[in-house]
């Protein structure tokens, strides 16, 4: 058993619910009691879907349970694909569902309904909502595009010449942060290209859609998490190769559009030389010399973190202090990316050690999910999302996607903004001693319902006294110098001097303690 | 004080043969009862939920609520795993383990709730035993209780009934020379205390409420208890109470102007409170909210509306949007109909109402479609994409959430129905 407060990922079938709503005329007959049905309100309430996710819950009760739940399994599939008339279908269980050991894919077959049925088995004891997701991805493709694979051994034939190179876009689902307008930057960039997308899946897709996979030249991994398995197999049995990058940010845009072009055989230098970002600009700008050496913390699926790494090092200049992901699967990636910057990787599902480890680290940015944005609100550190799972605000009205050169603009705004701007940085220092100037005085961007770290918010819990009790002692002369500092690196000042006088033995703080802090600590 | 006997509550005419009932089984898109949690957890604030189950319920519980609670909650879930469904005695042991580390982590705690879950009841995880071997271990620090919030046993508000009926054995025993007025259901503070000021005016006390703010300061109950039931879904609860001589005064649920003058009337009644006292007590309280619901009954009147099943609340619901704002009532879901209680509610409810107790989603939403009724009250899943075919919706996890009952609250509770409606006439775009 494992203690949980908040959890990242849902379970496995969630994942399949997110590959399910994502398509067209597919349809999801789920094994489940009543209470798994909660699962809807993810994709109508958080996505605002206008539809119901297509999914047919069994309902089974504890009355049932004594009598024939196959019965039931089976009137549910029958009349589900009745109503709703799908050109497939998947079945499984959820995680009681497949307790129970009713067999939902033999009892589908039994119906012999005149549709693909294809069976998702998930392990809802050890498995999570992405692996879910992959394993419903991958059975899918399997089923409806296996039938059309060339038989081994023999290649796939050349493209004519003058015909323009294709590739499916894999990954994108329901609920997928930003999946919709990374879908739309995507297949703009490669038309630009010169190469035309031939399905997008699974969001988008029909099943029909997924049978057609192989006519493909190639694939684009959007999301390793969702689609790295259905890749592998497709390179496998159609011969078609698949990208490694993730296009997020502008070096790993570009670098995307080299490793296209040569997928494609296509010449990217037009395309390279046109397409621009502001980022660079932005970040090359003076206002933004501010942003040197933040140090963020860095938290969500693997793909989103380690390209959030880069791009925070990379092109915004930050320092990278913690790094870490949710995705046991992808733990590999985070690892790498952790020495990269020389972090200790954190590879955890535990939202109350990742808490620790933003209290320990105290970064002055969080990027994360929407767990972390809780973290951070309650630290009083600025945060921008970058990953899910995320909230109904993260689903904006505008176009606002992560990948390509677009992208990178909406990351330097999102990532910018909860930050003080550099003037306003400067001018708050420059007037700290005036005395209308109020200590606790916000930037005015942020608003009065965020919160200043005048102070930190005391815990409920004990986490606080495990991680460092302090043993020297502020004299009062130093404590008195230390509130001339302006506020917002004050924090930071008060534990790197507290860190000093403990590593030197210094028992009493002094003026002359906090300077010779300082003086060890300068960058 | 003497308290006198209620007669005879339930009239067989009050059977619901007036009111044509649609039985159907199918999917039922509901919330299961681990749900209660979510408000359970802010009532008493000493208390902990420990969920015995998967990961569906832990992120069912985060969902639930819409949004996340900041800050770390007062509940949890135990998240079962292979090993754990392998041997039982493994997962005894490992449960012990996850509630020792909870108890060490949150000295606060007074009261601990196992709360069984589907997956645990189908592998037969004893948490009653379970809950008796921890408490030996932790008492007398903190008192360790379970109950079944699971979606095989339990839908939505049942949950709630569950964790009250749990509390019931251990409520202290009343002598027989006293006397209390007992509350039971959760209610927000605010209402628990608007009716603390009615009952003191009319002479009625002492009175108590289950579940309490504090588990130190559960009420206490014996023969010469009398209990109001403050929500419709509490049948094992009552039940409970019933069998340590508590007895039930049959009365409606205290929604609306009308609904509430009558649940306070029940009590005035048992406790021999003068007719002329009650009615100078309350005539300020009913003119007050009368004039409030003025507006929204301008909004409501006429306009009809089809209600899908989810708390047990629209039984209740229904008759005061039907007799106090004039609205028409095509459909009435509810999950369970519990005719018992629900009796003097059915008794005014508007002859030739059509009630429907269970579900089949399906076929409710082919009702509804054809009906095009001016408002629906449905879950979170329903909603948007009903608003999306054009009808107009209300959330009904929010008449939950939100203090609806006593003479205060009226008229939020009419807003709650005419905001959506006011709404849509808004928008132009």
């Amino acid at each position: 058993m494992q203690l949980t407060v908040w959890t990242y990922e849902g379970p496995p079938h969630v994942g399949a619910m997110r590959v399910a709503t994502g398509m067209d005329g597919l349809h999801y007959v789920l094994h489940a009691p009543q209470g798994d049905t909660y699962a809807d309100l993810l994709f109508t309430m958080i996505e605002r879907r206008d539809k119901r996710p297509p999914v047919t819950y069994t309902t089974f009760s504890a009355r049932d349970l004594g009598g024939d739940t196959a019965e039931l399994f089976k009137n549910a599939a029958k009349d589900a694909y009745d109503r709703f008339k799908p050109e497939a279908m998947i079945v499984g269980a959820s995680c009681t569902g497949s307790l129970i050991q009713d067999d939902p894919g033999g009892l589908a077959r039994s119906l012999g309904l005149p549709i693909p049925v294809i069976t998702v088995d998930l392990p809802a004891y050890q498995r999570k909502e992405n692996w879910g997701a992959a394993e419903t991805f991958y059975q899918l493709v399997r089923a409806l595009a296996g039938p059309s694979a060339p038989a081994p051994g023999k290649r796939r034939p050349e493209r004519s010449t003058g015909v323009r190179p294709t590739c499916n876009l894999l990954g994108p689902t329901a609920l997928g942060f930003r999946h919709r307008d990374d879908i739309i930057e995507i297949t703009a960039l490669l038309a630009k290209l010169g190469i035309d997308v031939n399905v997008t899946a699974p969001m988008t897709a029909t099943p029909a859609d997924i049978a057609r996979l192989g006519e493909a030249d190639f694939n684009v991994v959007l999301y390793p998490e969702v689609a790295a398995q259905a890749a592998s197999w497709l390179q496998r049995s159609f011969g078609q190769p698949f990208t490694k990058t993730v296009p997020i940010g502008v070096s790993a845009t570009r670098q995307f559009i080299e490793e296209v072009a040569v997928l494609a055989g296509i010449d990217p230098a037009a395309v390279l030389k046109a397409s621009a970002s502001r980022l660079p600009w932005y970040s090359r700008s003076v206002d933004s010399t501010y942003l040197t050496g933040k140090r963020v913390f860095i938290f969500g699926d693997a793909s989103h973190a380690v390209a959030a790494a880069r791009v925070a090092s990379d092109e915004l200049g930050f320092k990278v202090v913690g790094l870490g992901t949710y995705s046991r699967e992808f733990a590999r990636d985070i690892r790498a990316a952790a020495e990269l910057y020389g972090v200790e990787p954190l590879i955890t599902d535990d939202y109350l050690e990742v808490e620790a480890k933003v209290q320990e680290l105290q970064p002055e940015l969080v990027l994360g999910t929407q767990m972390e944005r809780h973290i951070a609100k309650r630290f009083g550190i600025p945060c921008a999302v970058i990953s899910a799972p995320v909230h109904v605000q993260d689903f904006p009205a505008r176009y606002a996607p992560q990948m390509g050169f677009e992208g990178s603009n909406v990351i330097f705004d999102t990532w910018v903004h909860p930050l003080m701007m550099g003037l306003e940085e400067h001018l708050l220092a420059m007037f700290k001693d005036d005395f209308e100037f109020k200590d606790g005085a916000q930037p005015s961007h942020l608003g009065a319902g965020h919160a200043v770290p005048q102070k930190q918010p005391a815990p409920e819990t004990t986490i606080e006294n495990v991680i460092s009790v302090p043993a020297a002692i502020w004299a009062a002369d130093a404590e008195n110098e230390l509130k001339k500092i302006p506020f917002f690196v004050r924090g930071k000042a008060r534990r790197n001097t507290e860190r000093f006088a403990n590593e030197n033995g210094v028992a009493t703080i002094t003026i002359e303690t906090l300077y010779d802090a300082k003086a060890h600590y300068a960058r | 004080m003497t308290i006198r006997t209620q007669a005879c509550a339930v009239s067989d005419t009050a059977r619901g043969d007036t009111h044509p009932t649609i039985r159907q089984s199918g999917q039922r898109e509901v919330f299961c009862g681990l749900t209660g949690i979510v408000w359970l957890h802010r009532k008493i604030q000493d208390a902990f939920f420990l969920v015995v189950g998967s990961r569906t319920c832990a992120h069912l519980i985060q969902s639930a609520a819409g949004v996340m609670i900041f800050a770390e909650p007062r509940f949890a879930t135990a998240i079962m795993e292979e090993k754990d469904l392998a041997g039982l005695t493994d997962a005894n042991a490992e449960l012990d383990r996850i509630v020792t580390q909870l108890i060490e982590r949150r000295p606060d705690i007074r009261l601990l709730f196992l709360v069984g879950s589907c997956p645990s009841e189908v592998i037969k995880l004893d948490l009653s035993r379970a809950a008796l071997r921890l408490s030996q271990k932790f008492s007398p620090s903190v008192r360790i209780l379970n109950y079944s919030g699971s979606g095989i046993e339990t839908t939505f508000t049942q949950g709630e009934d569950a964790c009250l009926a749990s509390l019931v054995p251990v409520i202290p025993p009343m002598g027989a020379s006293e006397c209390s007025l007992l509350i039971v259901g959760s209610l927000a503070d605010v209402v628990e205390d608007q009716f603390t000021r009615l009952f003191e005016s009319l002479g009625i006390g002492p009175v108590e409420f289950l579940p309490p703010r504090k588990s130190t300061a559960l009420p206490s109950v014996g023969p010469n208890t009398r209990f109001l039931l403050a929500q419709p879904f509490l049948a094992d609860t009552a039940r409970a109470l019933e069998e340590r001589g508590a007895q039930r005064l049959p009365a409606p649920f205290p929604l609306g102007v009308e609904g509430t003058t009558a649940w306070l009337a029940a009590a005035a009644q048992a406790w021999g409170v003068d007719p002329a006292v009650f009615e100078k007590v309350t005539q300020p309280y009913r003119a007050r909210a009368q004039r409030a619901l003025a507006s929204y009954k301008r909004e409501l009147a006429g306009r009809r509306i089809f209600l899908f099943p989810d708390s047990q609340l629209e039984i209740p619901l229904a008759r005061f949007l039907s007799r106090e704002l004039s609205m028409e009532l095509i459909e009435v879901g509810t999950p369970y109909l519990h005719r018992e209680h629900l009796a003097e509610e059915l008794k005014m409810l508007p002859v030739g109402a059509t009630l429907s107790e269970g579900q089949d989603v399906d076929l409710q939403l082919d009702r509804c479609r054809a009906a095009r009724p001016d408002l629906v009250v449905c879950g979170l899943g329903l909603a948007n994409p009903l608003e999306a075919e054009g009808i107009t919706t209300k959330w009904s996890i929010e008449l939950i959430f939100t203090p609806i009952q006593g003479y205060d609250q009226a008229a939020d509770l009419a807003e709650l129905f005419a905001r959506p409606l006011v709404r849509r006439a808004r928008l132009v775009a």
